[in-house]
């Protein structure tokens, strides 16, 4: 009997010190800035305030702008680890939000577009965070426009990461030629599920259930 | 070899399966005793093993039978026990209150009935006296005339109508004296008729009270001795008391789910929301844990009231440790329910403070608007936190029921199935000896043509060696035998 005993308290300290496994999320947002895409924002600010409605305690959010640059934490407009307590997190919602809106009105249009820039800070972020499940949303034409001298040709790591093409929008170009428009998708769609990664595209911001 | 190859052992193919028919046969034939010898013995084996678990089922079946009869009598032994107890406690309580009064109302009776004695004694009617002047009037009338004797006569008349009057009015008076009397008796009847109108009803209540006690004396009696009858009512009433029970605690355990509702959420404030043990949240445990204490301080409570009996210590604990042990668990369930109520009040402001963030992030201006009525729902929920815990108390009682049936209802199914078990297994077990049989019978089925010829040999052999009594062979018997 007591060694029954014995075993059943064994195994329930073993259960109970085994190191708890993750279950939080973390979003990272690219959000395009370039010229062609920046009176595009204000809609950014539409899907940023909806994965803060979605996200719970010890979750994870950045939004990023996407630039001539975006390989770095200027680039970060801000970030939060929600606080273990509902309370606490419904505040850092709260004032995440006013940050957003303060970079919506004050957002200015860059003249080039390094997505993969964009895709490697969150790249980083996110594994610094070590997250349960990584969502990286990028809110862009997805067209890569990089300045001179600016070496992006690199493999990315995108394994366990979940990325959200959003709000893609049609160039005057993809008008002339829709192919163009599809092969720029179908790019990154083979260059994100090469990398290990699990790529989608949502244009209709009306429908963002399945989001997150 | 295949059947290919054995058709060809001789040219015509044909002739080639005669063959091997034949052989086949004539092989079948000479094994023919060994063959039904083996397989009477493997389906005998068979029958005799399934036979044999078929037996031992049954044992099993019948020791079980013998506990949960046991148990059941002992369950019927303990309730009625109970009832028994109880109703000599209510006699004890109704014979304690009457014998209590019965000094003051012996000595009420006793005064009445004394006061009646003596206003009966007063009210005795007095005879009037008789009139002392007739023999003198007589002898006063015989006298002459002359000697003034009219004279004497009408002075006599005179005092006689005098002393008439006069006794008239003491008549009057005694009379409306002794009426005095007769009324001062009535309250004095009235009290007598009251005690005596409560003596009676609580003679009827303690003849009732014994006839109760007469009638559940009796069935304890089957109980104890055991009768198929008092077993056949106690396995009904277990398991209606199995149904009910359940069917309350499945109320209860939906009322439990409510008070998690409440509570689990304002926890996550409390002990973090995003905590993990194992797959479950800290918050949810915590809460969990939360409602089961509440629920062992209903059960510790409800032992101490005596109202329960899963704990045997609890109850035979002394009076003075009882009611120490009920004051504080009532107290921690006061504490508890207090808690609960907080965290009720605190999942109302937490929910608000979600509801105004979420209103914001969807810039949405009607959320974040106050309803004015918003307290109704908050004093809902307090008063919910605060009530649960009592009435989850409650629990023990259809706990207790439950857990006792449960042994009964549990056993009936296990003679069900035993018994169901056996029966599957003796017919199987005849069934492998019936078809050993049938498997003999198939086995001859091909060698008819040289049974036949031996039946013919041996009824021709017997006929010829017991010649007088030819015509009693019955060869085809024989050879199927």
């Amino acid at each position: 009997m007591k060694r029954r005993v014995f075993l059943l308290t064994l195994t329930l300290a073993i259960s109970a010190c085994v190191p708890p496994s993750a279950h939080n999320t973390g979003v990272y947002l690219l959000v395009d800035t370039s010229g062609s895409y920046n009176r595009q924002v204000s809609k950014a600010e539409q899907i940023i305030l909806f994965a803060l409605s979605r996200l719970q305690s010890s979750d994870s959010i950045a939004v990023a702008r996407i630039d001539t640059a975006s390989f770095t934490e200027k680039n970060i407009i801000a970030k939060a680890t929600f606080d273990d307590r509902p309370s606490t997190a419904n505040q850092q919602k709260r004032a995440f939000a006013g940050r957003v809106e303060s970079f919506v009105d004050q957002a200015t249009p860059a003249p080039y577009t390094d997505i993969t820039g964009g895709l490697l800070q969150a790249i980083e972020f996110l594994n610094e965070k070590q997250t349960a499940r990584k969502e990286i949303l990028i809110f862009s034409d997805m067209k890569e426009d990089l300045a001179k001298g600016y070496v992006r040709d690199i493999p990315l790591d995108f394994r366990g990461f979940d990325v959200v093409a959003l709000n893609v929008t049609k160039l005057r170009s993809d008008n002339f030629d829709p192919r163009l428009y599809l092969a720029r998708l179908e790019e990154w769609r083979v260059r994100v599920e090469q990398s290990g990664g699990h790529w989608r595209v949502v244009n209709d911001l009306d429908r963002l259930d399945g989001l997150l | 070899m295949s059947m290919t190859s054995l058709l060809t052992i001789t040219p015509w193919p044909a002739l080639s399966a005669i063959i091997l028919l034949v052989l086949l046969v004539a092989a079948l034939y000479f094994a023919r005793s060994t063959a039904h010898q083996a397989i009477h013995a493997g389906c005998a084996a068979l029958a005799r093993g399934l036979r044999l678990a078929s037996h031992s089922i049954t044992h099993a079946l019948e020791h079980l039978v013998a506990r949960n009869r046991a148990v059941l009598l002992a369950a019927g032994r303990e309730a009625k026990e109970r009832i028994v107890e109880r109703e000599f406690a209510r006699v004890g309580d109704t014979v304690r209150k009457d014998l209590a009064g019965y000094p003051e109302m012996h000595r009420s009776l006793s005064g009445a009935i004394l006061r009646i004695e003596e206003d009966q004694e007063k009210a005795v009617e007095v005879p009037p006296e008789a009139p002392g002047w007739a023999q003198a009037v007589g002898v006063v009338a015989k006298l002459d005339a002359r000697n003034g004797g009219t004279e004497i006569l009408a002075d006599i008349h005179k005092s006689m109508v005098k002393a008439h009057a006069e006794a008239m009015r003491d008549y009057r008076k005694a009379s409306a004296e002794r009426h005095a009397l007769l009324r001062q008796m009535m309250p004095d009847w009235r009290l007598i008729q009251q005690t005596l109108g409560r003596v009676n009803k609580s003679v009827e209540s303690v003849i009732e009270r014994s006839l109760a006690i007469d009638r559940h004396m009796e069935e304890y009696e089957t109980i104890v001795r055991g009768e198929n009858h008092a077993v056949s009512i106690l396995s009904s009433s277990s398991i209606v008391y199995f149904f009910i029970s359940a069917l309350v605690l499945a109320v209860a355990t939906a009322g439990a789910a409510i008070n998690f509702t409440l509570i689990a959420r304002p926890m996550a404030e409390m002990v973090g929301g995003t905590n993990f043990i194992g797959a479950f949240r800290t918050a949810d445990i915590a809460a969990l844990v939360i409602i089961m204490v509440e629920i062992s301080m209903g059960l510790f409570l409800m032992e101490s009231l005596r109202i329960t009996r899963l704990f045997p210590v609890i109850g035979t604990l002394t009076d003075k440790m009882r009611v120490r042990m009920i004051v504080i668990t009532f107290a921690i369930l006061l504490m508890m329910a207090s808690i609960e109520a907080g965290l009720a009040y605190m999942r109302e402001v937490l929910l608000q403070d979600e509801l105004a963030t979420n209103a914001l992030l969807r810039s949405d201006n009607t959320g974040s608007m106050v309803n004015q009525h918003l307290w109704i729902t908050t004093a809902a929920q307090m008063g919910m936190g605060f009530i649960l815990p009592f009435a989850l108390v409650f629990v023990a009682i259809p706990l207790e029921t439950f857990v006792h049936s449960l042994r009964t209802v549990v056993g009936l199914i296990g003679i069900a199935i035993l018994r169901a078990l056996a029966l599957i297994l003796r017919v199987l077990g005849n069934g492998a000896r019936h078809l050993g049989v049938l498997a003999q019978r198939i086995y001859d089925l091909p060698l008819f043509l040289p049974l036949w010829l031996e039946a013919r040999t041996a009824t021709a052999a017997r006929q010829a060696a017991n010649a007088p009594r030819s015509g009693e062979a019955v060869p085809w018997q024989e050879a199927r035998s």
